[in-house]
């Protein structure tokens, strides 16, 4: 046969073949079964969030979506991410007025009037995955630490419920699941990532004001991203090492 | 023992008991800690293992398009071009699994714009929203917009779309 | 349940703030930690510091301090989520967390300083009670002689000397053991009503006041049930180095006060508010005028005021008693105090405190009876002053 056939047979195959990889490999994630996806290596990879202020609309997407995702308990003090609504009179950066209700899982009712002198936005947040973390410090037993590829993570098996973790983070980022007397945080949905997948609340965000990024990938956004924006992190001089970026981040912000 | 230590014996049992509480708990420790513990740093290996192993309920845009690639086409060059299928449709890592068995519902149109669109101060000022009563009153979204290409269509009258000519799209952020 | 805790928030705080992590049982375990340092100072007073007018309540003091030291790690293990999981702190500590290292300065303490410190105090009682005593309690004694009856006069010297150095080993243990404590509030960055070099400091002198308050009133309370006559010799001076103490503690508290006060930093406003009115009560009334101010007040009168024993009985009881709520006061405006504000600045929140729960006042309360039950039967088991030829009869 001659060369075009042969190519056209040969990239057909590929694409077969690799279509049905790929769907078993879809089948294993869904599953939940690490053994199927074992070509993430956590050494080329140095997870970072980037949050651009400027573009989150407060829809509440990203907290819906995490809570299904990772079953976090309903009530509303249990949250792995949450989006906060700030509203600041006419410059008093001191004092903003700041909600969350339900962390922002049914979204914000509007509570204020347009052309008051006040400006206002949506803070998302989460954990931060704090290069130097305090959480990690302080935990008794090692049942909180940071992988290899910059999440930080808690063992729920090993963990005691000491809560010296929850009152170490500055940022308010952890819980005690009451049903399972542990832990628990935002994993930076580390059951996706490692997979291919981007996170449940950056998957879900309407308008990519929750980006997932790879400090080691050369290639990934995030790079852009830090380079053109004047980017800050919470809590700076906590030196805690915050790996979720954002833009747009005004004075008052707590 | 008395006579090789003489008044000082009973010091030396109270030592030979710490030394043998200090062995018992070296011997413990090797016993107990979990395996793989401090391999990667002070935490157990498996956990790295463990926090990979759950169930996915997002599928990802990617895992839509293998089946739905009109949905990409229909959105291209519109204004919900960049937002991902699961953000309206909710979770549907079940269904893309396996289809049959787990059927996708379509979202209900009335909850779900306003969720995004309604008109919010603290919203970016760009950002389309417009305050839902005033603008449509009753009418649901979908007499004019169509989700997956939301901008004005061309058929619409100019009174209605605000003057804009049919298939221009509003400004996003 | 939900809505009592929404409703008990105002203003802002981040939503995973809104319950309170560390409950009274955490108010507790610095409480008692505090009393077993306390105690072991004062007995080292005599020891090491030979002050021989306290001598009667040194034993006294060792078996207070070991009674509270048992009772410890019970609020902790209550309070945890997995307490089954708790051993898991001495097979992997993690050496950059003080709460892990907190478990073997206790382990320390307790074996190689306080045990090992009554042991060779009471020797030649207990090898004198294996031989005499009948029932089941020989075995007991039996046991702690470790099976060394010799208490002749070179061997007793022998144990004079060990335990002169055990208790010089013991003093600067005790710090540890008490200011690890301090530690640990202290190190916590992301908590500026906590985070203060001079918390180590000012836990280790509230609990120093706190322990020789302790010591000084359960002599007095167990003379009296023994119908003996209080070495007045004795009390006057542990109520001087009462004295001493406080106005160190008072002086470091003050100074703390002062130094945020004045150095104002963003944090400053809202621990300010939530001082004058959620903690007015614990924090100004309780813990400053009636647990500091008055008591040392009253202790400053009987040394510049020549009163009667009985005016100096009085007022060393009544120092005595709201030196111990004070203190206790003082935990709690640290550690509840402490998760009243939001890390955000912007809010409140408030404690619920349950009473028949596993972190609720019936526990709490319980815990706290627990070491005197214990000191109890301590007392009966090694009593502290046979000398004066009798028992001390049951304290309960």
């Amino acid at each position: 046969m001659n060369s075009d056939r042969r190519e056209f047979l040969e990239r057909a195959t590929h694409l077969l073949l690799l279509t049905g990889a790929a769907q078993l490999a879809f089948d294993a994630v869904v599953r939940g079964e690490p053994e199927a996806a074992p070509n993430y290596k956590t050494t080329d990879h140095w997870w970072a969030m980037a949050i651009d202020v400027d573009k989150c609309i407060g829809c509440g997407n990203c907290v819906r979506a995490c809570k299904q995702e990772n079953d976090v308990p309903r009530e509303p003090f249990y949250f792995r991410t949450w989006v906060e609504r700030y509203h600041v009179p006419d410059g008093d950066i001191e004092h903003p007025q700041v909600d969350s209700p339900n962390g922002g899982y049914d979204g914000f009712p509007e509570k204020y009037r347009p052309g008051d002198g006040a400006k206002s936005f949506f803070v998302p947040k989460l954990c931060n995955h704090c290069a130097h973390s305090p959480c990690v410090q302080v935990c008794p037993v090692g049942a909180t630490f940071e992988s290899p590829d910059g999440v930080v993570l808690v063992d729920k098996s090993y963990c005691l419920g000491c809560r010296y973790c929850v009152q170490a983070c500055p940022y308010g980022c952890r819980f005690i699941d009451p049903r399972t007397s542990t832990v628990d945080k935002c994993s930076l949905c580390y059951h996706r990532i490692t997979r291919g997948l981007t996170t449940a609340c950056c998957e879900t965000c309407p308008t990519e004001a929750r980006v997932l990024g790879d400090l080691k990938d050369p290639k990934d956004p995030i790079h852009e991203f830090l380079r053109t924006h004047k980017v800050q992190v919470l809590k700076p001089q906590m030196a805690t090492g915050s790996k979720a970026y954002y833009n747009g981040l005004d004075g008052s912000v707590r | 023992m008395g006579r090789i230590f003489g008044h000082r014996e009973h010091l030396v049992r109270v030592a030979g008991l710490f030394l043998a509480g200090i062995v018992v708990f070296v011997v413990l420790q090797a016993l107990l800690i979990p395996e793989g513990f401090g391999r990667y740093g002070h935490y157990r290996a498996g956990a790295l293992d463990d926090a990979r192993v759950h169930p996915v309920a997002y599928a990802g845009r990617a895992a839509c398009l293998e089946c739905h690639p009109d949905a990409a086409e229909a959105a291209k060059g519109g204004g919900h071009a960049g937002v991902r299928c699961e953000a309206c449709h909710g979770a549907l890592g079940a269904h893309a699994a396996d289809p049959t068995a787990a059927k996708a519902q379509k979202p209900d149109a009335a909850p779900l714009c306003v969720r995004c669109h309604q008109a919010n101060v603290a919203r970016p000022a760009g950002f389309p929203q417009k305050d839902r009563a005033e603008h449509a009153g009753d009418e649901p979204c979908t007499s004019c917009h169509v989700a997956h290409k939301p901008g004005i269509p061309p058929d619409v009258p100019a009174s209605v779309s605000g003057g804009r000519v049919g298939g221009e799209e509003p400004k996003t952020p | 349940m939900e809505s009592s805790i929404l409703h008990g928030v105002q203003g802002y705080m981040y939503p995973n703030e809104m319950e309170l992590q560390w409950s009274i049982l955490i108010v507790l375990y610095p409480f008692i930690t505090g009393l077993v340092a306390g105690a072991f100072i004062l007995a080292s007073l005599e020891r090491v510091f030979r002050v021989e007018s306290v001598k009667p309540t040194y034993r006294l003091a060792l078996l207070t301090a070991l009674a509270f030291l048992l009772v410890a790690p019970l609020p902790l293990q209550l309070h945890l989520g997995h307490p089954e999981r708790s051993l898991e702190m001495y097979l992997t500590p993690h050496t950059a967390s003080a709460m892990a290292m907190f478990g073997f300065v206790y382990l320390w303490y307790l074996m190689a300083v306080l045990l090992l410190e009554i042991w060779l105090d009471y020797r030649r009682e207990i090898v004198e009670l294996a031989r005499t005593t009948t029932g089941p309690l020989r075995y007991v004694y039996r046991l702690l002689t470790l099976g060394s009856n010799d208490v002749s006069e070179e061997a007793l010297r022998v144990d004079e000397r060990a335990g002169f150095v055990v208790t010089l080993i013991g003093i600067p243990s005790a710090f540890l053991l008490h200011g690890y404590v301090g530690f640990i509030f202290g190190s916590v960055k992301a908590n500026p009503w906590w985070s203060t070099p001079l918390m180590p400091i000012v836990f280790l002198f509230s609990a120093i006041v706190s322990g020789i308050a302790a010591v000084m009133l359960l002599y007095m309370a167990i003379s009296r049930l023994r119908g003996l006559a209080v070495d007045m010799r004795c009390v006057d001076t542990i109520a001087r180095y009462l004295f001493y103490a406080f106005i160190i503690d008072f002086s470091l508290e003050s100074l703390d006060l002062v130094h945020r006060v004045y150095e104002a930093d963003e944090s400053f406003r809202t621990l300010d508010f939530m001082v004058q009115t959620q903690l007015y009560l614990p924090h100004i009334v309780v813990q400053i005028v009636l647990g500091t101010l008055v008591p040392i007040a009253l202790l400053a009168l009987t040394q510049l005021v020549n009163l009667t024993e009985r005016a100096r009985r009085g007022i060393y009881a009544t120092a005595g008693v709201l030196t111990l709520i004070g203190i206790f006061a003082m935990r709690w405006n640290v550690v509840i105090g402490g998760q009243l504000f939001s890390k955000s600045f912007l809010g409140y929140t408030t404690y619920k405190l349950e009473f028949a729960t596993r972190e609720g006042l019936l526990p709490a309360v319980i815990l706290m009876i627990l070491p005197f039950v214990i000191l109890w039967a301590l007392v009966r088991l090694l009593p502290p002053w046979p000398d004066e030829g009798k028992r001390a009869p049951a304290a309960g």
